[in-house]
Order: C-alpha cells, then structure tokens, then sequence
C-alpha cells in the first residue's frame, strides 16, 4: 500500500493518514496509482507554468532588461543606434552638473519623505489601532471610517487634497486657519511653495495610508494574550506602563514591520506627485521623487537609458530596504 | 494618565473613549465629505471656503454634466473609461486567482524536484516592485501602447499572490487529498474539486487585494496610455482634473463616480479586505 507522501507536513498535521476504513472498495483499486504519483513532476510543471512565465516575462526579464538599458545610450524615436554608454548614466546622474541636480533632489526629496511618514505615520497607525482595540459599541464603524481613504484612488485623493490646499483665500485650509487666527493668516499656497509642497504630499499620503497600518497593528495586537493586561491589573499597573510593558513588547515585530513596509512604500511615491504636478500647481522641483524622475525621463525626455539608469538606482534602495525588513522581523512572532 | 486601576470600564471612560474617536473620526472624515457634498453642489460654490461643507443647493446636476461633457470621440466617453477599467480589472482579478493559485498549488501540495527553486525564484520576484521593471517594459512594448493587452497582462501572473496561495495551501491537512487521491482524483481534480472550494478565503482576500490595486493603477497607464478610447478611469481623473478653467463640481462628481465601484466592493466584502491586509503582514 503506498501512500501518498505529504507534500509538506504541516506542524501539527497528523504524519499519516487515518487507515482507509472503506471495507469493501466501491470499484477495483486501479494500479496505476503509483503511476500517477511518479508524475506529479509533470503536473506541478504544468500547473505552475502560466504564473511562472508571466513572471519571468512580465518582472524576471524586464529586470534585466533595466540593468542592461542604462548602460546603453538608449533614447526612444531616435533615429541613431544605441551605443554602448559603461557607466556614464550613472556617472552623470550623481555628478553631472546639468543631470543631476533634479535627479539628487528626487532622492532628497524620498528621503524626506520616508524620514518624516515612517515615524509619524507608524505612531498615528499605533495610536488609532490602540484606540480601536476595544470593545465599545460601534467600534466597527470607526475601524471602518479610518479604513476607508485606503481603498481610495490615489489620482483622486490628489484631487481632493488639491482642492483643500487650493492656494486661493477660498481654499478649505486657508479659509479655516484665516477663521482662527482672526484674519491674521490670509491665502497661502501650499502645493506651489517649495517649504511645504513636500508637506502638503507627505500629509494627504498619511490621511490615505494610515489606516493599512492601523489594521496590520490591530491584528498584531490581538495576538497579545488578555490574561497579560488582567495580570498587570491585579499588580497595579498603571496604563502606561501595561503599553510599555505589555504591549509595545508584544507587537515589537509587527511594528519594525509597519515602519519597514512604510520605508519601502516612501520611495514607491509617484501617483499623488504626478496628478499635483500635472493639474494641481504644485512645485515640481520640491515635490518630484525618483519614480517621478524616471517617468518624465523615459516618457518626456524620451531618455530610456538615463531613466533605466534611475530605476536601477531605486531598485537598490528598495531592496536594501525590504532586506534590512527580513533580518529585522524574525517570521513567527511568539504569541 | 490616571494611574488607577486600568481596563476597568468606568463610564466617563467609556465616554471619553467615544468623545475621542469621534474627534479623530470627524477629522479623517472630513476630505470625503468635501468630496460628496461637492460633487452636488454647483461648482462655483465648491471652492469657496468652509461654505464648502455646507450642503446647500444639493442636485446631481454635475453627474449629469459630467456624463454629457465627456461624450465625443475627441474627450473619450465617460462610460467607455467605467467600462475600460471594469473589464481590466475583471481580467486581472480572475485570470490572476487562476493562474496564481494553481501554480501555488503545484508548488506546495505536489512533490517534484526543482519546485523549491522555483518557489524561491517566486520569492525572489516578489521583491521587485512594478515601480522598477515600468520603464523596461514600456521600452519593450512601445509598439504595444494603447492597447487592452497590454494594461492587463503585465498583471496576472502575481508574485505575491502565490505566495499568499502558497501559505494558505500549506496549512490544509494532507489527510484531505490522500482520500480524493485514493478514491482516484487526479492533483487536477483534486485541486479543483477539493481545495478550491476550501479555500474561499484566500481567494477572496486575494481578489480584493487585486481589485484594489488594480483599480487605482496609474503608473503604467501614464506611460502606455494616451489613446481615450483604451484609457481607464484613474488616468482620465487625471486628465480631467487638469482642464482650465477646472469645473470643481463635475471633477468631485468624476472623482465620486471613480471610487463608488471600490467603495461597494469595500462595504460587502470589508471583513475580506481588513483580513487580507492583517494576514499577509503578520504572516510576511
């Protein structure tokens, strides 16, 4: 009788299958089981075919196409042949006097970004999901409510936050702060002044993105056992310190997770940038990022290898980022 | 804080709890109102300082213009872009949860030597993120651009979408597909008949997740895209907040009508989508 091996045993799966009870078997036992089994190679080829060639077409070689391109001078609808550029792409993106300088405020700028969303945008999700772990009536509708900008298009959060911001006295913001402060604060252009073009894009992607966040800390949270906070009780623990105790302990990993997650998604910045950028007035130099530089190069300036050169760059912090997240989390956080 | 006994649920606790969360609530909320109420309201009164909130001349007269203005082949038909996007979504969302789960299927409930090294090539491509293969593939596809095809095929094949299969498919018991392998199912059947439907909710939080990203994509139509009778409906927010003089109260109805299919979604399958979201981060 041989028995189909388990493809992977789960932890606490039985090692053998219960013996089969059916006394009588209902038809003959067909031989050619075994058979069947020795070609499972063929049909777990064939069924993870599709999704591995549309990966290797679609990611895997594109990839290499990117690192290939920006040591080309590649430029779309030019009628001379590619030559062979080394790494002069890379050379004029970091030193080149009239390349550069866009392209460095871009990684500026993503810096920025990154250093002022990971923290603040990490502590609001904290705080919200901290609020929302009770058992209050209604609470639902609140994780809801705090949920919901998530599923918003980023185009059109751009577009509302650009209707907040507008620079005139009429804008939402300006007529607000000029309602508290007495008429001292008039019209200010938020999205057109390079000191707060980069907040006004760090603040409406925080309104948009703070509630995934918040869910992935929720659900870390509920995996703090109850009886931990009962316990603390009983000794007299104030508030403060069951957070500083208890909680903050309990989700340490899912918490390096968020901010981890949070860094990568800072330098992805593109949509909300572009949409301002394109209708919205704001001031291009302070707000560009460098997927925003890669996309007006390749798609504007026509310059495939400079914008290749750009994506590889990115690439690089990316993947720094999201391997500093793996050694940092240790998968199976103990419960 | 008070540094009395904690979680023992006072009323005035109770009280402050809400007083708290409907402050913070009332705040966030705030964008989404503006974005309603505006969109009923005639545009010279949308822009028009905190009078904005109030709902005062309420008509779905801007829907209506929003419908009629975009009507030629020179603009692109407001229904053309709805349906544009639908049907890429519907393309990706289900031709993704097929390829992607049989594959994981494959690589984890069938034995055959080298799936560890495609799993790990799966791994591997799942830290390349869209943003940094998008110039590449626009090079490789220029003669591609403006078509469906190409909006929608990049897509299927989802490196974290198997991997969120992958994890799900482990965890059922292999006692379940010895007895349909025993009563002679084939891994075909066996994954079709017996683990599909077991594992709605790994589909479900994967096609919500896909639907999500796939309905407000942008960046791959910016470079692709500039052909109205092909382009989806994020892409032509874009353009059509940009005319001048811009109509406030036509570009919030736009903007209303662009997320009302994702807010529907959101409000039946919500429990799906917070899941999938928690799930795959405290798992990742």
């Amino acid at each position: 009788m041989t028995s189909v091996e388990p493809a992977h045993a789960a932890p606490h799966a039985r090692e053998k299958a219960p013996p089969v009870t059916a006394a009588k078997p209902a038809r003959p036992v067909r031989p050619a089981r075994s058979v069947r089994k020795n070609r499972d190679w063929l049909h777990g080829l064939l069924m993870s075919t599709p999704a591995v060639a549309g990966l290797i077409a679609f990611v895997g070689i594109p990839f290499g196409y990117a690192v290939v391109l920006s040591f080309y001078n590649v430029r779309l609808g030019s009628p001379l042949a590619p030559t062979f550029f080394g790494l002069e792409q890379y050379r004029r993106l970091f030193t080149d006097p009239d390349l550069s300088g866009p392209f460095l405020r871009a990684l500026l700028n993503n810096l920025t970004f990154a250093v002022v969303v990971v923290p603040v945008q990490t502590a609001l999700a904290l705080g919200l999901a901290i609020l929302l772990n009770r058992k209050l009536k209604a609470i639902g509708l609140f994780r809801s409510l705090f949920f919901m900008p998530v599923v918003f298009p980023m185009a059109l959060v751009a577009v509302i936050w650009r209707l907040i911001l507008a620079r005139s006295d009429q804008g939402m913001l300006n007529s607000a702060l000029h309602a508290v402060s007495f008429g001292n604060w008039g019209a200010f252009d938020w999205l057109g002044d390079s000191a707060t073009a980069m907040a006004s894009i760090i603040v409406l992607s925080i309104w948009q993105g703070v509630g995934f966040q918040m869910v992935i800390l929720l659900a870390g949270l509920q995996q703090i056992p109850g009886e931990l906070y009962e316990a603390a009780d009983l000794d007299r623990a104030s508030r403060w310190q069951q957070f500083r105790h208890i909680t903050l302990p309990g989700i340490r990993g899912t918490l390096v997770f968020v901010a981890m997650l949070t860094s990568v998604l800072s330098f992805r910045v593109f949509d909300q940038v572009y949409v301002l950028v394109k209708g919205g007035g704001l001031n291009e130099d302070a707000g560009r990022t460098v997927m925003y530089q890669a996309v007006t190069t390749a798609f504007d300036q026509n310059n495939v290898g400079q914008a290749a050169a750009i994506t590889v760059v990115f690439f690089l912090i990316v993947v720094a980022l999201t391997l500093i997240q793996r050694r940092v989390v240790r998968p199976d956080n103990e419960d | 804080m008070s540094t009395h006994t904690g979680l023992t649920r006072t009323p005035l606790r109770r009280v402050l709890d809400y007083a708290v969360l409907g402050v913070l609530a009332f705040i966030f909320v705030l964008p989404v109102l503006y974005l309603l109420i505006g969109s009923l309201k005639p545009s010279d009164e949308v822009l028009n300082g905190l009078s904005g909130f109030l709902p005062t001349h309420l008509s779905f007269d801007n829907y209506s213009n929003v419908l009629s203005s975009l009507n030629s082949d020179s603009t692109g038909y407001f229904w053309r872009f709805m349906g544009i996007s639908l049907l890429l979504a519907f393309v990706v969302v289900t031709g993704g949860l097929f390829v992607n789960s049989m594959a994981a299927y494959g690589l984890s409930r069938l034995k055959w030597r080298g799936r560890n090294a495609v799993f790990t090539l799966i791994l591997l491509l799942m830290l390349v993120p869209f943003e940094s293969v998008a110039v590449p593939l626009f090079y490789m596809f220029n003669d591609q651009r403006n078509t469906l095809f190409i909006q929608a095929i990049p897509f299927i094949a989802n490196a974290f979408s198997v991997y969120q299969f992958h994890t799900f498919f482990r965890s059922i018991p292999p006692s379940i597909e010895e007895a349909a392998r025993i009563d002679g199912a084939g891994p075909w059947r066996t994954f079709f008949a017996i683990i599909v439907p077991m594992s709605k909710p790994a589909f479900a939080s994967v096609a919500i997740l896909t639907f999500l990203t796939q309905w407000g994509s942008f960046l791959w139509p910016v470079l692709m895209v500039s052909d109205p009778s092909v382009r989806p409906l994020p892409l032509e927010m874009s353009v059509f907040q940009a005319q001048l003089p811009p109509d406030w109260g036509q570009i919030l109805a736009f903007g209303v009508l662009l997320v009302l299919p994702v807010l529907i979604v959101f409000a039946f399958f919500q429990r799906w989508f917070v899941q999938g979201v928690a799930s795959s981060a405290v798992k990742g």
